[in-house]
């Protein structure tokens, strides 16, 4: 069984500041990390591969900092990383990703059929949930986004039934594959890097493909060019004219402030006197 | 807009002009969700946002209705006028009795490119970001996810959409001007849920689906609703308690609970709040939880980081309680008491429940 896990390498945004005269994002000294929602993918990946055995082989478009996102993966036990790198990619929207991307893993095809292919829900950056179900239209797999549990795989039959969350519960799915799967968060927990893995992780001669290796001969498809959306303004969120009305009495009392806050709360917004006393009734 | 390659925005404005192919593209659309015989008001809110934009364009606003023949489809069109929907498209069809990524794709792209309407709208559901990023690579289009504001820019007609971007830090405004049409998707409880006009009615355009079930490789085996009792439905309530890290310890975030049980409300918490199992995932407010719009909001203990602020600044009423004077969400609450939680909560809980009680004796 082959499997290709999709990753993305994304700024630690619990690190992020943005400064506060220019409003621009100061990602110095910001680590980057694995986007998160990947690792539930990976390590569902690695349980597939520990149960069935076959390859798992991580992918990434990037700079060519995100080898380190590469590595990482490889030292939690992934076999074999592409990065996809060049300078073409640059400004791709997730139309022009999500070609690349499908571009990369038809290459990947090529040396061994690919039976899964795993992407992360969502990013943590971009945040759009969108390459994943981009992917899966232009290799033409089936789609099974919000997994929270695959509940069997059958090699022979190419047949795969997963739980699928959707509003208002879980949808049971039959299909077949090649399939691509989003996990959700907080299904699986990832494991420890062993040492071994960890030795072969540096080690690894990572493949490093340019747009040419990908296997992409269009270039109007690809970054800038290949991008429908364009951003066209980044800017601070205003803030709110209106400062609080502060509650201040003079005993400092809290319960004299509580009655303060009341009798002004109501006053000014009677309705919310009739909708509290009906609720609570 | 790699966010790894750091790069100028493109600016879109200078001497823009939409292929002539692609002007004949006219009105806004709004995918229409149902489960379960029930829309999903995400739908609603987006007609209600929907027919601003068709305002200002002067075009016509339709909802997109898809399910099974038989079931209530008709009902959901005449609702969707009540919301602002000049018109429907129907596509009625077996295939379409459950959400299916294959059929719903199919089924959505070719009434695209029939009747081609130059926006559409679908909430950012499960669902609705399933099908969306489906459907945008199918048509090759553009697509924005997540906006928390939509606008017409005047300039070039162009769906102006913002959102939020590096965890809420800051917004930005993304364009697509040569490709139709232009798709945006919305989470619930972000744009208002308009006014219902009872006195609205609208026409339908039937469409027929040319597939077959032995055309769908995905089979549904079952549907397991979620037990809603034991779910908090925060997104809908009219009243929230809030608690942040600033409660300390769970043991203290049970005055929480208190002020909630005396008012009826739902309680709400920041992330460290819930990364720390103090309560539940689904209480989580902001940008990575729920968004909620309730008429009054009691937020205790809580800064006011942006990413808690995007998911509740839209609260008719917001009360903070913070002991530090300089605490962000003093920015932006309707009321202010600076103070140590753990004595005013208890006054608080107090002072409400007395005053219910005599609210509830003169009636
Ligand atoms: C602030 C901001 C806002 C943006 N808004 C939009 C927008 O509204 N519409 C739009 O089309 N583009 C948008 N983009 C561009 C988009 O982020 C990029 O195209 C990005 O490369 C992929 O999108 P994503 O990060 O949203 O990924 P998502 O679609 O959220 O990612 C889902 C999964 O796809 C896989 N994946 C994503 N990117 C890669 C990659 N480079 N290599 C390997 N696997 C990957 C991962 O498994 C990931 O978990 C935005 C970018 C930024 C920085
Ligand atoms: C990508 C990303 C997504 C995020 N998503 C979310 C999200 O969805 N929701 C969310 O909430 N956060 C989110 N966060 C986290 C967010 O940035 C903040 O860290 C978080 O909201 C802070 O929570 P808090 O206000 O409880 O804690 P703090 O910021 O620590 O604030 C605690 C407050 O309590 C006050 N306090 C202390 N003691 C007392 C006392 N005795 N009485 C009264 N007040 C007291 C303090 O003055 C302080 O203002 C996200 C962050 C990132 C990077």
């Amino acid at each position: 069984m082959h499997i290709v896990v999709c990753i993305k390498q994304v700024p630690d945004s619990a690190q992020i500041r943005v400064h506060p005269v220019t409003n621009t994002i100061m990602r110095q000294g910001v680590p980057a990390i694995v986007n998160p929602y990947d690792l539930f993918s990976l390590e569902e990946a690695l349980r597939l591969k520990d149960k069935y055995g076959g390859r798992v082989t991580v992918l990434t478009m990037g700079p060519p900092m995100a080898e380190a996102a590469l590595r990482k993966c490889l030292a939690y036990g992934a076999d074999e990383a592409v990065l996809v790198t060049d300078r073409a990619f640059a400004g791709s929207d997730t139309l022009a990703t999500s070609f690349a991307l499908a571009s990369a893993i038809r290459q990947i095809q090529n040396d061994m059929a690919v039976d899964l292919v795993f992407a992360g829900k969502q990013t943590i950056d971009g945040d759009t949930a969108q390459v994943g179900p981009g992917i899966a239209k232009r290799l033409d797999l089936q789609l099974l986004t919000y997994v929270s549990k695959i509940e069997s795989l059958d090699l022979e039959k190419r047949e795969i039934t997963v739980h699928r969350r959707a509003e208002g519960g879980v949808q049971v799915l039959k299909t077949k594959t090649p399939a691509l799967i989003t996990m959700l968060e907080g299904v699986n927990e990832m494991r420890f890097a062993t040492m071994p893995n960890m030795f072969r992780a540096a080690r690894y001669p990572l493949k490093v493909w340019d747009k040419d290796a990908a296997g992409i001969e269009d270039v109007t498809k690809i970054g800038l060019k290949g991008s429908p959306t364009i951003v066209s303004k980044v800017f601070a969120p205003t803030a709110k004219s209106q400062k609080a009305s502060m509650i201040e009495t003079e005993s400092g009392d809290p319960r004299d402030i509580a009655i303060t806050l009341l009798t002004k709360l109501f006053t000014q917004h009677p309705k919310l006197e009739k909708e509290i006393g009906k609720r609570a009734a | 807009m790699n966010a790894t390659t750091e790069q100028p925005a493109k600016k879109g404005r200078k001497k823009f002009e939409l292929d002539p192919a692609l002007a004949a593209y006219k009105g806004v659309w709004v995918f229409i969700e149902h489960e379960r015989g029930e829309v999903h008001t995400v739908s609603w809110e987006l007609l209600g946002e929907g027919r601003k934009l068709a305002d200002q364009l002067g075009v016509e606003l339709a909802g997109v209705v898809m399910g099974a023949p038989g079931e209530e489809t008709r009902r959901f069109c005449d609702e969707a006028y009540k919301y602002g929907a000049d018109l429907c498209y129907v596509v009625e069809d077996p295939v379409l009795e459950n959400y299916r990524n294959e059929s719903f794709t199919k089924s959505l792209t070719d009434l695209v490119n029939t009747f081609q309407p130059e926006i559409l709208l679908l909430g950012a559901t499960t669902l609705g970001r399933d099908l969306a990023g489906s459907v945008a690579t199918t048509l090759k289009t553009g697509l924005t996810a997540d906006c928390t504001e939509l606008a017409i820019d005047p300039e070039n007609r162009s769906l102006a959409a913002t959102r939020p971007t590096f965890g809420g830090s800051l917004l930005c405004t993304i364009v697509t001007l040569n490709y139709r049409p232009q798709m945006a998707t919305v989470r619930p409880r972000v744009m208002a849920m308009p006014d219902k006009d009872d006195s609205r009615s609208g026409r339908i355009i039937e469409h027929k689906l040319n597939m077959i079930e032995t055309d769908i490789i995905t089979k549904v085996l079952e549907f397991i609703p979620d037990n809603r009792a034991d779910k908090p439905q925060l997104p809908f309530a009219d009243i929230i308690v809030a608690g942040g890290r600033g409660m300390k310890n769970p043991d203290n975030f049970k005055l929480i609970w208190d002020l909630a049980a005396v008012l009826g409300a739902e309680v709400g918490a920041t992330r460290p709040v819930v990364q720390s199992g103090w309560v539940e995932l689904e209480r989580q407010v902001g940008q990575s939880g729920k968004t909620v719009r309730p008429k009054l909001y009691i937020a205790v203990g809580i800064s006011g980081a942006i990413q808690h602020r995007v998911g509740m600044e839209s609260s008719d009423v917001i009360i903070a309680i913070n002991n530090d004077p300089h605490a962000p969400i003093f920015d932006f609450a309707t009321y202010g008491i600076v103070g140590n939680a753990m004595t005013i909560l208890p006054a608080l809980t107090e002072a409400f429940r007395q005053h219910l009680a005599t609210v509830r004796k003169a009636v």
